[in-house]
């Protein structure tokens, strides 16, 4: 099956049910975006299907195909991104295993909703877990990024 | 890990001592040795030195510094905080500094602890010396090899910034560093003062945000390699079960599974790819011999623990006659308070990569044990334990749950890579992870108190009865005294309330239920807290006085208590009402060296709890970093909360019944309050920030619930409805 991933085309020989996640980490080769459980309810492998996030690990790879999939390596080649930069200057990161999940989600929300309030960060994110609890400041970050994204 | 009194402290490190490694000696290695960052498609190169050169840091011909951590980076920062100690005592250039794990090594066992681990909230304390150290000790020497390329004295050279110059004279670290590696290192170095600190005390960004939001970083769950597969255990639905036979035939049906083999934990079903191993196992049948362990029951284990606590149990502490005290008593207080088994859950389920070579073990995991895993890999091979090489990575979340006594993930995954005669990495399912044991115990605690016509208790009984985490590991003999553990009573017998009474006894009843137990951020402190805060709460109402007041008047002999507990008091707002409808707690509470004051405002719709807002104070001796320290109440906060508001595992014919996140249920982000942090100034010695943020949590909850709706809720996870 073919998938286009970053902008790259890549021709995997997966199982149709194989979900994205796992052809993405162990086919392709690109770790950045994690398994947390398995079935939509942690958002630790959030990416975007043409745009659209989408969680990974229930997605099968063979609705991916034809489509633009976008992981964390493929919004930026240096962390430039808004949303990244947003993410560094307030120091958001603990152990920093969901943030792939959690900037994939905001990049989203942001794309969608230029300017969120505290209620619409909650509604898009709430899928996302961490477990280190940096939500407060992952709260912070999409209103940084939205301000940083405006410049 | 618990907090250890300086009596089991001097245990620990004569127990250790043999093990620690001698003295200081700091290696430069010009150039850089490749470190193993992921992500390559060849098997990392295993680095050219031997791992024992004794390094803490090393100043590359680039200027680069790059320091080992000789603890693991689990989110709590501690890549920041120890580079900050040797950077602040070498003057580095901070954009320059380079962080690494160091290999599993004796030189690098924990100062304290005598084994190299992470744990006890301990990384920043217990090496507040070594590293600074260390940075000192490199100092001299780039001091001394400029001195002695330009013929002048050592003392009339200054360091800033990464540069070494005196007078007219000035040369870049990277420069001098051939030339100080080839000097002898100084006997003692002089460390500065407190005052000339330029970098401890400064809020500092984390070092690793550049890897973990880009999605660089390598957890152990990233680790690949060429001829690398991937393994799935299945493993008994019940503790202590057997396999007694298995079929493989379907599981080797499904494509890219390679082998399936039997392990002491369960059956291994080993494939090209997770999918595929996953696959295979879900085919696999498997007949199991369920042990003795098949009938564990949450209500009869409950029972059991209502039972025991009337019966005698094993003093943990005593003081006067609390029997014949409470005769004396103007009031009683009765209650029972519980709190349930609990998964860590750490957001990257647990997993580990073992390559097993003729003479040679490698393991790459995001483990908070390396020592034990050594020697447990070594144990297993055959081999010895300088055998086996241990690349640690960052770690998806700990929390107590990377740090057991019986390397449980990392040996399973050692037996895998064995039997299947193959490089493995075996990884758990989330569902293997909430079901796969080593919890936080549930306990019961029954206290009976007696207070005078003030109100202010003058006899307390109290029984503890849960599962000892220690017994049958190999620090039973360091921390279990008389039968009892100290991380079953840490937060009870040290209580500065229970010091000011002058009858009280403290039981323990340590049921053995056949469920693994561990350490859960906080460990015993987890529910001491909340039975503690809770009691002197429902003591302060009984008495019609403040909690804080009353606090107040308990903790007066004891100053940082107070300096904390009035800290947050004044932040919260707590002398104004809080807004319409919603109500305010307090809990003060130490633990891991550090004491922390938490006030909680609440509100309650249709029976459930919402956290507004949640003041902080906390005096942590002091204070390394301070952004590091605010992240780690945040997150001790969320933790504790998710705890307070939710989680839960309960047992059904021996079977753990919840699974994954939708009924393993943690705090999420629209049920975040807003943390406020205010850190004490201090020039106390650093405690730890990790986990006592965590304890507090749930008790300021449960007293503010009670502020609002007159109803004390005794039991965690809180239940309004
Ligand atoms: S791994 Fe996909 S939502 Fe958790
Ligand atoms: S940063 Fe650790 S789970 Fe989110």
């Amino acid at each position: 099956m073919k998938l286009t991933v970053n902008g790259t085309a890549h021709e995997v020989d997966a199982p149709p049910d194989m979900p994205l996640l796992w052809v993405l980490r162990d086919l392709i080769g690109l770790t950045g975006t994690k398994f947390g459980c398995g079935m939509a309810q942690c958002g630790a492998c959030t990416v975007h299907l043409d745009g659209t996030p989408m969680r990974s690990c229930i997605t099968p790879a063979a609705a991916a195909a034809d489509r633009s999939v976008t992981t964390i390596e493929g919004l930026s080649a240096d962390g430039s991104h808004p949303v990244q930069r947003a993410w560094a200057e307030l120091d958001v990161v603990q152990c920093g295993y969901c943030q792939s999940g959690q900037i994939m989600s905001a990049v989203a929300l942001l794309a969608a909703n230029a300017k969120p309030s505290d209620a619409d960060i909650d509604a898009a994110l709430s899928g996302n877990l961490c477990r280190c609890g940096t939500y407060q400041r992952i709260r912070a970050a999409v209103h940084r990024a939205a301000e940083l994204s405006k410049a | 890990m618990n907090d250890l009194s300086n009596a089991s402290r001097r245990r620990f490190l004569k127990a250790g001592a043999a093990v620690v490694g001698g003295g200081l000696v700091i290696a430069f290695t010009v150039p850089l040795a490749k470190r193993f960052a992921g992500g390559g498609e060849a098997a990392p190169a295993a680095p050219a030195a031997a791992p024992a050169a004794n390094a803490f840091l090393r100043v590359g011909s680039d200027d680069s510094v790059t320091v080992l951590i000789a603890h693991s980076e689990m989110g709590q920062g501690i890549w920041t905080a120890l580079p900050m100690l040797i950077a602040e005592e070498l003057d580095a250039d901070w954009s320059r500094v380079r962080v690494e794990h160091a290999p599993a090594a004796p030189v690098y066992a924990h100062t304290v602890f005598g084994m190299q681990m992470t744990g006890g909230s301990s990384s920043t304390w217990s090496e507040f010396e070594r590293y600074r150290q260390a940075g000192a000790t490199a100092r001299a020497l780039l001091v001394q090899a400029a001195a002695k390329q330009w013929g002048v004295n050592p003392a009339d050279c200054r360091v800033e910034n990464g540069i070494v110059s005196s007078g007219s004279h000035s040369a870049r670290f990277g420069e001098l560093a051939e030339a100080a590696n080839a000097l002898p290192a100084p006997d003692k170095v002089a460390l500065k003062e407190p005052k000339d600190w330029k970098l401890i005390g400064k809020a500092t960004k984390r070092l690793d945000t550049p890897e973990k939001i880009t999605g660089r970083a390598t957890f152990g769950m990233d680790v690949k390699f060429d001829g690398l597969l991937t393994a799935v255990v299945a493993r008994p639905p019940v503790f202590g079960g057997t396999v007694k036979s298995y079929d493989a035939a379907k599981a080797k049906a499904v494509p890219g599974v390679r082998s399936v083999v039997q392990v002491p934990s369960g059956i291994a079903v080993v494939a090209d790819h997770f999918w595929a191993a996953r696959q295979g196992r879900e085919a696999l049948s498997v007949e199991w011999d369920l042990g003795p362990n098949a009938a564990l029951d949450t209500a009869a284990l409950q029972a059991e623990f209502q039972r025991l606590a009337d019966t005698p149990g094993l003093a943990a502490a005593k003081a006067g006659d609390p029997a014949q005290a409470m005769k004396q008593a103007a009031r009683q207080l009765q209650a029972d308070y519980s709190v349930p088994y609990l998964a860590h859950a750490p957001m990257e389920p647990l997993n580990a990569t073992v390559r097993i070579g003729p003479d040679r073990c490698e393991i790459w995991a995001g483990t908070q044990f390396q020592t034990l895993d050594q020697m447990v890999a070594a144990q297993i091979t055959g081999l010895k334990p300088e055998q086996v090489q241990i690349h640690t990575t960052f770690l998806g979340g700990g929390f107590g749950r990377r740090a057991t006594p019986t390397s449980d993930f990392v040996s399973e995954a050692v037996h895998v890579a064995k039997a299947a005669g193959q490089p493995v990495k075996t990884v758990w399912t989330r569902e293997d992870d909430v079901r796969g044991g080593y919890y936080r115990p549930a306990y019961l605690h029954r206290v009976h108190i007696g207070v005078d016509d003030k109100g202010l208790p003058l006899a307390w009984q109290h029984a503890v009865v849960g599962q000892s985490i220690l017994v049958g590991t190999p620090m039973e003999p360091m921390m279990v005294k008389d039968g009892v553990d100290a991380t079953s009573v840490e937060g009870v017998v040290d209580s500065p309330y229970l010091k000011g009474i002058g009858a009280h006894r403290v039981e323990i009843h340590s049921p053995k239920t056949g469920i693994p137990v561990l350490w859960w951020r906080s460990v015993g402190h987890s529910h001491t807290a909340f039975v503690m805060e809770g009691l002197v709460d429902e003591l302060a109402l009984a008495a019609k006085q403040d909690p804080v007041e009353y606090r107040r008047a308990l903790l007066k002999d004891h100053p940082r208590h107070l300096g904390v507990l009035n800290l947050a008091a004044e932040k919260a707002g707590w002398a104004t009402p809080p807004p319409k409808g919603r109500a305010r707690g307090v809990a003060v509470h130490e633990s891991f060296g550090s004491i922390i004051a938490q006030v909680a405002e609440v509100s309650a719709q249709d029976g459930r709890i919402r956290v507004h807002r949640v003041t902080c104070a906390v005096d942590c001796g002091i204070a390394v970093n301070p952004i590091g320290i605010a992240a780690q109440m945040e997150s001790g906060v969320a933790f504790g909360l998710g705890a307070a508001l939710h989680s839960r595992l309960d047992f059904r014919e021996g079977r753990v019944q919840q699974s994954n996140f939708h009924d393993y249920v943690v705090l999420r982000l629209d049920e975040m309050p807003q943390v406020d942090v205010h850190i004490v100034p201090s020039t106390e010695k650093p405690g730890g920030v990790g986990e006592p943020g965590t304890p507090p949590v749930a008790p300021a909850v449960a007293n503010a619930v009670a502020a609002l709706t007159g109803k004390r809720l005794r039991e965690l996870p809180l239940r309004l409805a």
